[in-house]
């Protein structure tokens, strides 16, 4: 009779535990789903912000076309992108053909005293900003999740209903790299 | 705030023992425990209205705006309101019982000069301070040091009320000595652990605001910045000079004594923290 208890003890203890296992593991993906959105709001201004800016470096520099064209490219190949690499290899696309396109800009003075240029780059520059402070508090769930999954014995509750990996966002350009300000000097 | 609470406290207890009525101090130590309740739920706008900070626009002050929103996205924290005192003394702090009401306030001083690296350092500490739910934790430091002058009064009485049931004893005489020693002495060391404690938050939230902006260096040359301006800030008040990132009434000689009573560590100290020169 008692080892009968004990037993059913054990076994409530055990069914317990897989519950509060699973709900935190529910609990920590929803949080890193959540930080990825963030991560689309962000993305997504900057891709609103992209044809006003293209839009008035035309009004001053109209046959600096190559220059344009990449960023529009770079544009619609990050809107498309799908999976978290994906997105960050388009992003760093974008984020390179745009500093290409404000280095040309600086070839015009007129264009760079404009009011509305000037506030675009402010703007972009804030996205960029944004889009790096979301893609840390992104990283940091997933490498939460990740770990989760990985230790021992919440694997178990991992792999029997399926939370796995989640993909971190890396740029390929170091943190530093990414931290300065887009600008070019001649 | 404690020591608003203590005095109270010992006032109630100076007009119950001239009356011999205790119902006055209890009615003292309700009063105190429920202004502080009040302000602890009502900190973000006393602090606000008391140190006359008015809301922050994007468009106005587009620096402290962004970084604090980027500090935020990054802390995976509500979005704090941002409020401006308009003050050349280079200080900011933080209030609000919860992320919900929480409030972070610099002076314009502090946005003159201040580069956006050390900008980041001062918000990152700011809201340390919300994540960590300081301003919680010092309210209740304050009741606590509070209810120890309480018991430090009830432990006089007790021994007052004893000696006069057996007033020739001597061992009694000495009990009363003690008590008075302690019911001087308690609530001054009580005092003096809440302020550790207000000194040991700080170097939390210096170092959880390293963490957030992972750049330690804008910090210290901030603090560095805050700490060589001499000058106490025009609206310094005891009352919330604890909320404040740098000592609102000034830079003040590293003595002992003052290093005892002061709410914030010495801006050295937090540096040698900061950029890891100081052994723990």
């Amino acid at each position: 009779m008692i080892i009968l208890y004990i037993v059913l003890g054990i076994i409530v203890v055990i069914a317990l535990w897989v519950v509060v296992a699973f709900n935190g593991f529910v609990a920590l993906r929803n949080r890193a789903k959540e930080a990825w959105s963030d991560i689309e709001v962000q993305m997504k201004r900057r891709y609103d912000l992209i044809p006003n800016l293209v839009e008035t470096v035309k009004g001053y520099a109209a046959h600096e076309s190559a220059a344009f064209e990449n960023v529009t490219k770079a544009r619609s190949a990050a809107m498309g992108a799908q999976s978290v690499s994906e997105h960050a290899q388009a992003e760093n696309m974008l984020s390179s053909t745009l500093k290409s396109l404000f280095a040309v800009a600086e070839a015009y003075p007129d264009l760079k005293a404009n009011t509305n240029f000037l506030e675009l780059q402010r703007e972009l520059s804030d996205t960029e900003n944004k889009i790096m402070a979301s893609r840390r508090f992104y990283n940091q769930n997933v490498m939460t999740l990740n770990t989760a999954v990985e230790q021992f014995p919440g694997n178990v509750i991992a792999s029997t209903f399926g939370f796995s990996h989640m993909d971190l966002f890396e740029l390929t350009e170091g943190e530093e790299a990414a931290r300065e300000p887009v600008k070019v000097a001649f | 705030m404690a020591g608003f609470l203590i005095v109270v406290i010992a006032v109630g207890y100076a007009v119950a023992w001239y009356y011999d009525s205790p119902a006055i101090l209890y009615a003292a130590v309700g009063f105190s425990l429920f202004m502080n309740f009040t302000s602890y739920w009502f900190s973000d706008k006393i602090a606000l209205s008391m140190t006359g900070a008015k809301p922050a626009t994007r468009e106005e002050f587009f620096d402290l705006y962004t970084v604090t929103e980027n500090l935020a996205i990054t802390a995976g924290m509500q979005m704090p309101k941002i409020y401006v005192i308009n003050d050349p003394a280079p200080n900011a702090f933080a209030t609000g019982r919860d992320e919900k009401h929480a409030v972070v306030v610099a002076t314009t001083g502090l946005l003159a000069i201040m580069n956006r690296a050390e900008l980041e350092g001062v918000i990152g500490h700011e809201l340390s301070h919300i994540q960590n739910k300081d301003i919680l934790l010092m309210t209740v430091a304050v009741v606590l040091a509070g209810f120890i002058a309480i018991i430090a009064d009830i432990f006089l009485r007790m021994s007052y009320l004893g000696g006069d049931r057996d007033s020739d004893s001597k061992g009694n005489a000495l009990f009363a000595v003690v008590a008075i020693v302690g019911i001087v002495l308690a609530p001054i060391a009580a005092q003096l652990i809440q302020l550790a404690i207000s000194r040991r938050r700080e170097y939390l939230a210096d170092s959880s605001g390293a963490l957030l902006t992972r750049y330690p260096e804008g910090l210290a040359s901030a603090l560095q910045k805050i700490g060589s301006y001499a000058r106490p800030m025009q609206k310094a008040n005891h009352a919330t000079a604890h909320l404040f990132i740098g000592d609102p009434f000034g830079a003040k000689a590293g003595k002992f004594v003052n290093r005892l009573f002061a709410t914030h560590p010495p801006v050295e100290d937090r540096i040698k923290r900061l950029l890891g020169t100081a052994p723990q």
